[in-house]
C-alpha cells in the first residue's frame, strides 16, 4: 500500500511538474509577443 | 536572558536527523511545495507589489505587468522556501510551524533550498529580460535581504531581527513601481517606510502570545529577551510612530482624502489597541492587535488602490 500511496505522490508531482513547464512555455510566449509589439518600456 | 546566550545556537542543532532519519526525498505532494512558498505570507506582499504597480507613473502591457506581479510573488515564495531550509531545527519545535512539509518529514531540506534558490534566481531573471532591471536588482535585493540578512544574520543573533528584516516585506511596492516606471521616487519609498514601521508592532504582537515557542526555538525575540513589559512599550512606541508616517502620502499630497481620512480611521483604532497591549490588563489585546494588523495594512494599501481606481488620487 505504501508504495500505491508514494506512485500516487509521484504522479501529482509529475502532473504539477508538467503543468509548471507548459505554464512557463505559454508566458514566454506572451511575453515574447509583449516585447516585439513595444510593449515594454 | 541576554543576547549573548543565543548567539552561539547553531543552525540545524537540536533535531536529530533532521535532514535523514524521517525526511526522505519522493514523500511531497504539490501541495508540499506549494506550502513551501508561504502562500500567506506570499498574498500580502504580492498585493502591496501590486499597489505599487498601480500607484506608479507610465504604462506596461498587461502581460508584462502580470509577469512583473508574478516574479514578486515566486520571489517571496522562494524566500520563504530558503528560510524553511535554513530554520527546520527551529520550525520543528515550534508549535506554529511543526506542521511545515520539512518539519513534518514529506519534503528533505535539500528539496527545499534547491526548490527555493531555482525559483528565487528565475524570479530575478525573468523580471530583468522582460520587465526591467531596476525591478529585478530591488527584487535580488528582497530575496537576499530575507535570506542572508534577517534568516541567517539576525534572526537568532539579536531582539532587532524583526525590526531591521522588516525591510524585506518592506519592498514589495518598490519593485511593483520600479517594475512600471523604470525608477523610485519619494511615495514607494514613503510606502516601504510604511510597512518596515508595521512589522514591529505586528510580529511583537505575535511574540506576547507565543512567547513559549520562541523561548523553547532559541529564537531571542523582544519578549523572550526583555520581557513582556518592554515589548508592549515598544509596540506603543512603534505605533506612535507609525501611525503618523501612514498620514504623510496624503499631508505631502501624494494621496488623497479618501487614504486620509481612511487612514485617519484604521490607525485610532490600531493605536487603542497599542495602548490596550501597552496597559497591560487584557489578555486578548496582543491577539486583536496582530489579527487586526494584518487588516490595517490591507485596507491601507486598499484606499491607494481605490483611490488611484476612482481617479481620486493626488
Amino acid at each position: 500500500m505504501a508504495g500505491r500511496d508514494e506512485d500516487k505522490r509521484r504522479r501529482a508531482r509529475n502532473i504539477a511538474l508538467a503543468l509548471a513547464l507548459g505554464g512557463l512555455v505559454v508566458l514566454f510566449y506572451l511575453i515574447t509577443l509583449a516585447r516585439m509589439g513595444g510593449g515594454g518600456q | 536572558m541576554s543576547d549573548a546566550s543565543y548567539t552561539g545556537q547553531g543552525h540545524g542543532a537540536g533535531v536529530a536527523g533532521l535532514d535523514g532519519a524521517y525526511a526522505k526525498s519522493g514523500e511531497a505532494r504539490p501541495s508540499d511545495y506549494i506550502a513551501l512558498l508561504k502562500p500567506r505570507v506570499m498574498s500580502l506582499v504580492v498585493f502591496t507589489g501590486l499597489v505599487g504597480m498601480a500607484l506608479a507613473p507610465g504604462s506596461l502591457h498587461p502581460t508584462l505587468a502580470a509577469t512583473a506581479l508574478l516574479c514578486i510573488a515566486i520571489g517571496a515564495g522562494a524566500s520563504g522556501a530558503i528560510n524553511m531550509w535554513y530554520d527546520a531545527d527551529i520550525d520543528a519545535v515550534m508549535t506554529r510551524t511543526q506542521k511545515r512539509p520539512i518539519p513534518q518529514g514529506r519534503v528533505t531540506r535539500e528539496e527545499a533550498l534547491g526548490f527555493g534558490s531555482v525559483l528565487a534566481i528565475g524570479s530575478v531573471l525573468v523580471m530583468g529580460l522582460a520587465v526591467n532591471w531596476v525591478a529585478a536588482a530591488i527584487l535580488a535585493l528582497t530575496i537576499g535581504f530575507y535570506v542572508f540578512i534577517y534568516t541567517m544574520w539576525l534572526k537568532r543573533r539579536t531582539p532587532q531581527n524583526i525590526v531591521i528584516g522588516g525591510a524585506a516585506g518592506a519592498f514589495p511596492p518598490m519593485i511593483g513601481w520600479a517594475a512600471i516606471s523604470g525608477d523610485l521616487s519619494l511615495l514607494p519609498v514613503l510606502l516601504f517606510a510604511i510597512i518596515f514601521m508595521w512589522t514591529p508592532p505586528h510580529f511583537w504582537a505575535l511574540a506576547l502570545f507565543r512567547s513559549d515557542d520562541y523561548a523553547r526555538a532559541g529564537v531571542p525575540m523582544l519578549p523572550v529577551v526583555a520581557g513582556e513589559r518592554e515589548t508592549r512599550r515598544q509596540i506603543l512606541i512603534y505605533s506612535l510612530l507609525l501611525v503618523p508616517l501612514t498620514l504623510s502620502p496624503y499631508a505631502l499630497d501624494l494621496a488623497g482624502p479618501l487614504y486620509g481620512l481612511g487612514t485617519a480611521l484604521l490607525g485610532a483604532f490600531f493605536l487603542v489597541l497599542a495602548f490596550r497591549i501597552w496597559r497591560g490588563r487584557d489578555d486578548r489585546a496582543p491577539k486583536h492587535m496582530f489579527a487586526y494588523s494584518i487588516l490595517y495594512l490591507f485596507l491601507l494599501f486598499a484606499l491607494l488602490l481605490a483611490e488611484r481606481g476612482l481617479g481620486w488620487g493626488a
